[in-house]
């Protein structure tokens, strides 16, 4: 294993995100945190609690989610993209490094990062509401689990994309709407049944319930399940990855 | 001597069906430094490319200093260093940065006093802490052979290092490349200055659509290929040339002014002194005379002519 190799992307990638202090941290937290002033602080004391949890409390997680999955897949396919697109891909490929030591330095920076970020969305979230965590380290297990999940995703969008557009339409077009529909803001239960049944296809609805479980002790659907949905999306992804470094497809002619 | 690249059999066809390179077989030696020349699109690029890993082969076999690039491309690339053509560089990093990424990238243990002193050897140092957006071109490039001599490679690829780079620098590289070599390093340069070639390999490669034409050493090549060339500025016009003199490889200019004698280094030593006693028996009287070679930019052009 080439630690050192693993350790100067990890560096190099965390270093972009202080580099561009403003745009990584600030602006996810300043825009969760305006969602919470507006439906938790401001809405939500005129909205019925759901689950025996106040709106205000049981749109953390669902917000947090929104957050973390956009910003897993960006950072990690703006990593990726971003050799690809300056030339500077060709150290990489030059280097002693396996395919696993760069999806490591990558996606582990990338993950880190949306980790860091959740956390200072959690800590600012107290400012407006109360809320409470009954299973902490599974709070922390889903949010790990759940950034490193979609970093991956994000790289194979990276190494996939061919234009910058192209990097922006899967988190806007695709994780936005999921991530709205998957139960960040409502349970899934106060839906009509034909719309729940269409929602169970969202994989975003088993990571939004099993996190919010972690919180409140509440869940859409099995914990047993969201857990398996995560590891099987983790598993997919890490399949592609594999796929893309094997055959060399967009990423060495 | 074990080389310490073996390149066997090597093709490549891209998925577009262009065929880049055609059964290239080489071999370069330890400590050398080799030219590789060739026009623009000959396949250059790829070669290098391919064994650096960069490019996947469609056939054939590399090996440096005796791992295979693909089976044990861990120790075959700890060896390798490439110094790319285009200027490709993050721009917003800084010179320090990028360097110290460089090293680690490559599995090398940080060592701050060797970056310090390569960095004031390319003429760095005191721009360390500058973004490399803030360079000049020529210093961009210097920044490219730091990031690959970062992690001291054994073998050093240059694709057209001093492609955009003024006069003063190019010297400066050439000593620097030089000093590389008598340090052990082997150096495998490909450029379109066949001046650069001729003042610095120790051996030249030439390759064309895809093959290797020809590899010979450098002195070899200019002493065979090479043609010598002796001019004798006539005192008097002449019409043509003296019948007398219709063994020599003689040729007469549009004045009658200039007799001009080819021949090359397997001619008879003696003609020129041969020569010059005819022209005396016949009259010819001459105020001036001198000799030139051909360069191996001559060289060059009339070997890939010949192949077109």
């Amino acid at each position: 294993m080439n630690g050192h190799a693993i350790r100067a992307i990890y560096l190099f990638e965390l270093a972009r995100a202080w580099r561009t202090l403003m745009q990584s941290i600030a602006s996810p937290v300043l825009s969760t945190s305006l969602y919470f002033v507006v439906f938790g602080a401001a809405i939500g004391s005129r909205m019925v609690a759901i689950d025996g949890v106040s709106y205000g409390a049981y749109i953390v997680p669902g917000l947090i989610m929104l957050t973390v999955l956009n910003e897993s897949t960006s950072n990690a396919a703006f990593g990726i993209y971003m050799p690809k697109f300056t030339g500077t891909m060709y150290e990489i490929l030059s280097a002693p490094v396996s395919s696993l030591e760069i999806v490591i330095g990558f996606v582990g920076a990338a993950a880190t990062k949306s980790v860091i970020l959740g956390l200072i969305i959690l800590l600012t979230a107290r400012i407006f509401v109360d809320y409470s965590i009954e299973h902490p380290f599974w709070m922390l297990g889903f949010l790990v689990f759940t950034c490193v999940s979609f970093s991956l995703f994000g790289f194979i969008i990276g190494v996939m994309a061919e234009s910058f557009e192209q990097l922006q339409v899967v988190p806007m077009m695709i994780i936005t709407p999921l991530a709205f529909l998957g139960g960040s803001f409502y349970s899934i239960q106060m839906l009509p049944p034909l719309w729940q049944t269409i929602t169970l296809f969202n994989p975003v609805v088993y990571l939004v319930s099993g996190f919010r479980w972690s919180f409140y002790g509440v869940s859409d659907v099995g914990v047993g399940i969201s857990l398996t949905m995560i590891v099987v999306f983790m598993l997919v992804c890490l399949g592609i990855v594999t796929w893309l470094f094997k055959t060399g497809y967009k990423i060495k002619p | 001597m074990q080389p310490i690249i073996e390149v066997q059999n090597l093709s490549k066809t891209y998925q577009s069906g262009f065929q880049a390179l055609k059964n290239v077989d080489l071999s370069i030696r330890k400590g050398e430094i080799f030219a590789l020349l060739g026009p623009n699109g000959a396949g250059k690029t790829t070669l290098i490319s391919i064994i650096c890993g960069i490019v996947n082969p469609s056939a054939g076999k590399v090996r440096a200093d005796g791992y295979d690039i693909v089976k044990d491309y861990r120790r075959a690339r700890q060896l390798i260093g490439l110094v790319p053509q285009e200027l490709a560089v993050n721009i917003f990093e800084t010179v320090w940065s990028t360097v110290t990424f460089s090293r680690g990238l490559f599995g090398k243990a940080p060592n701050r006093p060797y970056l310090e002193q390569l960095l004031k050897d390319l003429s760095l140092w005191d721009k360390k802490d500058s973004k490399i957006m803030a360079l000049s071109g020529g210093m961009k490039r210097r920044v490219l052979i730091a990031k690959a001599l970062a992690y001291e490679p054994k073998i050093l690829f240059l694709d057209e290092p001093t492609a955009g780079v003024d006069v003063e620098l190019r010297r400066d590289m050439w000593e620097m490349i030089r000093q590389l070599r008598d340090n052990g390093v082997t150096i495998i340069l490909t450029t379109h200055y066949i001046e650069e070639a001729e003042d610095m390999a120790d051996r030249v490669g030439v390759i064309q659509r895809g093959e290797l034409i020809l590899v010979e050493d450098k002195h070899d090549l200019m002493e065979k290929l090479g043609k010598k060339q002796l001019s004798l500025q006539l005192v008097e016009p002449i019409e043509q040339i003296p019948s007398a003199l219709s063994a020599y490889s003689l040729s007469l200019s549009e004045d009658g002014m200039q007799l001009t004698y080819q021949y090359d280094h397997q001619s008879d030593q003696a003609a020129i002194a041969r020569l010059l006693r005819s022209l005396s028996d016949e009259g010819l009287d001459y105020r001036d005379l001198h000799t030139s070679q051909s360069s191996l930019e001559d060289i060059f052009v009339s070997l890939v002519e010949e192949k077109v």
